[in-house]
């Protein structure tokens, strides 16, 4: 027991420095630094924003469509840092891991830490966003701890085995640049799901990250949107596929990954 | 001494596959799935079925020559490769030095990368920021801490790992040799730890070719050549076996690539070094590309620190050379008594013009040898001591 506790004491520690380092080396001889962590989707967002209402005007008929298109937004940019970084994390490592043996998962954990810490961030913005368009919360809003914790295990499946496959693949870190492309538009982020046929709905909520949007969205901005459980008709049930989707695929990913690991030392 | 065994090496074998064509992309697997290439696959066998115990606070080494297999070996042991068959089981933390200052980070203050290579040895910040300012006074770097380590030379950075390692707590320590290269001052901080540690009885396993460091601090030592172990046994036993096998090895393919520099017009085009029991034998094959008279034609030799041991030239020998004809060869040879202690050395080559000013040809490391006797002293010359011990009434 004291070992296995030995074991982590010394994950934390690596994790925590990981995280630290990653964040000075980011904001390194940059003005405003960590500003930009906030200002980035910020600026995404007012892009979007316009294009979005003022042209195609998608959100016409979501109450609060600002807030909405930015909680999507925060997520989906959680989402793509996560996967992104964890492509080249660990040959990115690959000096640390021919020279010393420590749990190679640590690294994965240290690009999503700083991930989450962006994510809480940006949060900010968006209870600022709230206030300002008077959104009111009711405590439904707790149910988006689940929520979130459920988007990380998703983060953390493609995790896994990007920064795995990576090693051995190079080719990896293009071929995710194009299906982040897609997938950001499969993903109901900039439009509602209303606006899609609803046999095709039917099947694009059962991507677990669309549903995560779209129950966050539900429980802490407006009742009036699509989540899984409306487009099945109420059928509480449902939300098992695309959780279970998540879990099978991290328990292979996670699986592949600690397989792989041991062999990181030769092929990074 | 404990007897505890607290590494135990089981017939440990280690292979890498050498894939000649490369399939590190899916371009690669998709080629050669549709065309049939056969992948050339090369096994390169770095370890033959290792076995050997290490028992609690021993000082261990392991020596080799390079590319015998040592450097895996100790990746095994440090868990950074996983052996191929067999297994290594270990008792107790265990803290490899491949290198100095791992995780180092050129783009991170001083101080930051104190805290980070602490991480990586297991140290959590209130343990850092405890040991802190001994770190910062042993490394001598207090006026530095919060400038990049880029802009430190590779002495400070050096400094500033070493004071880091020295603090790490482990019950078992792996060394490799590469922690004892830097200068003479740095050296001998190196072996004060390395004393230490044999005083506060760590278990030490220590990956050198330096015989000398081996005899000093090993007990045991384990010899690998060619990915086999060939004998495991106390340390003078096979340091004596090791470097036999050296006296009787040709050094001629030790070329050197030092500086070189000067006008060209009469040039060393080879050197040769020869050792023998008795006598260092230096040959000079020199070629003028101008006529030139009465060149002045030296060597020096050096330590593995740089050390300049020894050295003369023509004129101090009171030797003149005389006119060389453009185009013409001269063949120098020296003949030195083995007097130099066990190392390694490197020879410079220089010929000026008889002004002794005017470099025609400086070749600094010109050629490395070894000399390979069976005792070690720490100082450069071993000339040979004849003592005899009187009683006095």
């Amino acid at each position: 027991m004291g070992k296995f506790r030995q074991k982590y004491r010394y994950s934390l520690i690596l994790l925590r420095e990981l995280v630290r380092t990653d964040f000075k080396i980011r904001y390194q001889n940059s003005i405003l630094g960590y500003v930009w962590s906030l200002l980035r989707p910020l600026l995404l967002f007012v892009i979007l924003y316009f294009v979005f209402t003022k042209f195609l005007k998608v959100g016409n008929g979501v109450p609060h469509y600002p807030v909405y298109l930015l909680l999507g937004l925060l997520y989906w940019n959680f989402f793509v840092e996560v996967t992104m970084g964890s492509v080249t994390a660990i040959v990115g490592k690959g000096d640390l891991i021919r020279k010393i043996n420590f749990p190679k998962y640590v690294i994965i954990l240290s690009v999503l830490a700083s991930g989450l810490i962006n994510l809480v961030l940006t949060s900010v913005v968006i209870v600022i966003f709230m206030i300002v368009g008077h959104v009111s919360v009711s405590w439904q809003a707790l149910i988006l701890i689940p929520l979130v914790l459920e988007l990380i295990l998703i983060a953390l499946t493609a995790a896994f085995f990007l920064s795995a496959a990576f090693v051995r693949y190079r080719d990896i870190s293009y071929i995710w640049e194009v299906i982040i492309q897609a997938a950001f538009y499969i993903t109901p982020i900039l439009y509602p799901l209303s606006r899609i046929p609803h046999s095709f709905a039917k099947f694009m909520i059962l991507n677990p990250f669309a549903q995560v949007i779209q129950d966050s969205r539900y429980v802490l901005i407006t009742h009036s949107t699509e989540t899984i459980s409306n487009i099945y008709g109420g059928d509480k049930w449902i939300w098992l596929i695309p959780i279970g989707i998540t879990l099978v695929l991290l328990v292979l990913t996670s699986t592949y990954f600690r397989r792989r690991s041991s062999a990181f030392a030769e092929e990074v | 001494m404990d007897n505890e065994v607290v590494i135990k090496v089981d017939k440990v074998y280690k292979d890498f596959i050498l894939v000649h064509e490369k399939k590190g992309t899916i371009k690669g697997i998709f080629t050669s799935m549709f065309r049939r290439v056969t992948i050339k696959k090369e096994i390169q066998h770095a370890l033959k079925g290792i076995s050997f115990n290490i028992k609690k606070g021993e000082f261990f080494g392991i020596v080799g020559r390079n590319g015998s297999g040592k450097s895996t070996l100790l990746k095994i042991l440090a868990n950074i490769y996983q052996p191929s068959k067999g297994k290594v089981y270990t008792n107790g933390k265990l803290v490899p030095f491949i290198e100095l200052g791992v995780g180092f980070n050129p783009e991170l203050s001083g101080k930051d990368n104190v805290y980070l290579n602490g991480a990586v040895l297991g140290f959590s910040t209130k343990e850092v920021d405890a040991m802190y300012d001994d770190i910062v006074r042993f490394a001598e770097l207090e006026r530095f801490m919060d400038q990049k380590l880029k802009n430190y030379s590779s002495g400070m950075q050096v400094r500033l790992a070493f004071s880091m390692a020295v603090r790490a707590n482990a019950d078992i320590l792996l060394l490799d040799e590469v922690l004892a290269v830097g200068d003479a001052d740095f050296q001998r901080k190196c072996f004060d730890y390395f004393k230490t540690l044999k005083k506060n009885k760590k278990t030490v396993v220590f990956v050198s070719h330096d015989m000398s460091a081996i005899r000093e601090y090993c007990d045991r030592v384990a010899f690998i050549e060619d990915s086999v172990l060939v004998s495991v046994g106390k340390a003078d036993e096979i340091a004596s076996k090791y470097t036999q096998m050296f006296m009787t090895e040709n050094i001629d393919n030790n070329e050197g690539h030092g500086e070189r520099w000067g006008n060209g017009l009469i040039i060393t085009s080879k050197v040769e070094v020869n050792v023998t029991e008795n006598y260092l034998e230096i040959i000079q094959h020199i070629k003028a590309n101008k006529e030139i008279e009465n060149p002045i034609i030296g060597i020096r030799v050096r330590d593995s620190a740089g050390v300049e041991v020894l050295g003369t030239n023509t004129k101090i020998e009171k030797v003149k050379v005389g006119l060389i004809k453009s185009g013409n060869n001269r063949v120098v040879n020296w003949r030195i008594p083995n007097i130099l202690s066990d190392g390694n050395y490197v020879l410079d080559s220089a010929i000026l013009h008889e002004d002794s000013i005017t470099v025609a040809d400086w070749w600094d490391d010109a050629k490395k040898f070894r000399i390979a006797k069976d005792r070690h002293l720490p100082y450069p010359i071993d000339p040979g001591y004849k003592l005899t011990i009187n009683s006095v009434r």
